[in-house]
């Protein structure tokens, strides 16, 4: 972002692990809008698909994880290096836990797929399109460094917390009023938890981005103060 | 003065104060800051014991200090981190007045010790380079001195080391440079039969004798293995229980391992100086930061 290293080799290295995570961050996103395509079309194949495609996440964030350890081992990195290499690796295990949430929501699919519709969707999809921007903004806010947008990130999940409240008081009307749609009804509100859990991943990926371009950790505030005075 | 050896010029004068006078004082020492880590902002409210005010220095015309100011404190490690050439040495030898001893060399700005000027008129260098003690980058014991010698050569020159004390002063020192253990058996051999690394704690041990109150280390550790170095790391821990330590180092693992603060040289300007932690995670300046993530030229 600044000069190179003069260590071309070790810039190198960087540049691949910069790469890795786009690329495993390109699939965690597809796999978000296949699990809710899955669903909304009533697409079980998609779905089983969508659950084989996340071998392959899980492998990026084991292959991300080694290209780390290697550049800490070897690099000693210090600086922004040292908070990109720091935050790539706790950036795979976000990216890797959106994955297996995106598998949990293609096993409702399958489930709820068997049944007829309880009813069309419509806020899920919505909250499938607020989690999708998050993670493609922070990764965005990653590439180009770009704090304001990464903070951005950061306030859309309360959008998404009031769309998972509304889902689920939307669910809870329907379930009382007919009890013959209970079990639909839980799988749905899972979905809908799902993609909130997603929403705090993505945040997560934002604040991160933050401490790497800053140097300053906007997670729990005054907390590292607090402790230390 | 300029053709005297580097070992001498750490030699108490006979002014100075008599070594068993200077035990009560030095006694009462601060408590390890080490396990705390008190915040930052406490460190700043001790007094410092050592700084520089627009410290510039100059090799004839040519300038290779430029105002630098830093206050040092008290019972840390403060590690001074640059390229070669960029003036840390010339830094660290101002402050105990070994600079001027160079013929063409020169310095203003001010220097404080305990907050007295040791440039101020009347001031005698040589008890200042007692106070203030000196380790070199290559281990450079007197080849012809026994370790016991070796260790008591600062003292005996000034005529001071009272006979009954020598032995407690030394053994004293070589514990403190953690060496004892290794040489108490063979005190009178040569110090230049001991390896690198054991010559290095043996210098360690000599400028300890004398009880200064600052050692300054000019890259202490570059002809050493990994194993010795670590054991002089290990040393600069348990020493700045009792001592202010400032490290020149080329090494910029060895600063962060070794200090609670650094400071950044560049061409003879202070570019940054702060906690070690976040100069190393989140260094203020550009220059800073390219130099410790090796972005260069
Ligand atoms: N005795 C000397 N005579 C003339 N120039 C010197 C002398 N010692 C050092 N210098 C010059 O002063 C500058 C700073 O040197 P020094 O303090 O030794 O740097 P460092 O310790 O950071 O490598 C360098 O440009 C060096 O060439
Ligand atoms: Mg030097």
């Amino acid at each position: 972002m600044t000069k190179a290293h003069t260590d071309r080799e070790f810039e190198g290295e960087l540049q691949e692990l910069r790469n890795q995570l786009l690329e495993m961050a390109g699939r965690v996103e597809s796999m978000i809008a296949d699990s809710i395509r899955a669903l909304v079309q009533r697409d079980s194949d998609l779905a089983v698909r969508t659950i084989e495609a996340d071998n392959r996440v899980d492998r990026d964030e084991l292959e991300a994880d080694d290209l780390c350890l290697r550049i800490l081992a070897r690099r000693q990195p210090m600086a922004s290096d040292l908070r990109f290499i720091t935050l790539a690796l706790k950036m795979v295990t976000d990216l890797e836990r959106i994955g297996d949430l995106a598998v949990n929501i293609c096993e409702r699919a399958i489930d709820l797929n068997q049944e007829p519709n309880l009813k069309p969707y419509e806020d899920i999809p919505r909250m499938a399109g607020v989690v999708q921007s998050m993670v493609r903004e922070a990764i965005d806010a990653f590439v180009t460094g770009d704090v304001r947008k990464a903070r951005a990130v950061v306030e859309r999940d309360d959008e998404l917390d009031e769309l998972y409240h509304r889902v689920f008081r939307d669910l809870l009307h329907l379930m009382m009023k007919d009890p013959s749609g209970l079990e639909r009804g839980i799988h749905i509100q899972s979905v809908a938890k799902f993609l909130e859990r997603m929403g705090d991943h993505g945040t997560n990926l934002a604040e991160q981005v933050v401490f790497m371009v800053k140097g300053k950790d906007i997670r729990h505030p005054g907390r590292l103060e607090g402790e230390n005075g | 003065m300029t053709e005297l050896a580097p070992q001498l010029l750490s030699v108490p004068s006979p002014s100075a104060t008599p070594v068993e006078d200077r035990k009560a004082s030095n006694g009462a020492t601060l408590p390890s800051a080490r396990i705390e880590r008190p915040a930052r902002r406490e460190q700043m409210e001790e007094s410092p014991k050592l700084t520089a005010e627009e410290l510039s220095a100059w090799f004839g015309a040519k300038q290779v200090l430029q105002r630098v100011s830093l206050a040092i404190p008290a019972n840390r490690v403060t590690a001074i981190i640059g390229p070669s050439g960029c003036g840390k040495s010339t830094l660290l030898r101002c402050f105990n007045r070994m600079h001027e001893t160079v013929t063409g060399a020169r310095a203003t700005g001010k220097v404080r010790l305990d907050g007295q000027d040791i440039y101020a008129r009347g001031v005698d260098p040589v008890l200042i380079r007692r106070q203030i003690g000196m380790v070199f980058q290559k281990p450079n014991p007197f080849p012809s001195m026994s370790i016991r010698d070796n260790v008591l050569s600062g003292l005996r020159l000034t005529g001071l080391l009272k006979r009954e004390l020598a032995e407690g002063i030394m053994e004293r020192a070589l514990i403190q440079a953690a060496l004892w253990e290794e040489v108490q058996d063979r005190l009178s051999e040569p110090g230049i039969s001991l390896s690198g690394g054991q010559q290095q704690r043996l210098c360690i041990a000599r400028a300890l004798a004398v009880e200064p109150e600052v050692l300054l280390m000019d890259e202490p550790c570059s002809a050493l293995d990994p194993i010795a170095t670590a054991r002089i790391e290990d040393l600069m821990h348990s020493l700045s229980d009792r001592y202010t330590i400032v490290i020149v180092t080329h090494n910029m693992q060895q600063a962060a391992r070794v200090s609670d603060q650094t400071a950044f040289l560049l061409m003879g300007e202070l570019v940054e100086f702060g906690a070690t932690d976040q100069l190393f995670t989140s260094p203020h300046d550009v220059r800073t930061e390219d130099y410790i993530t090796g972005k260069f030229g």
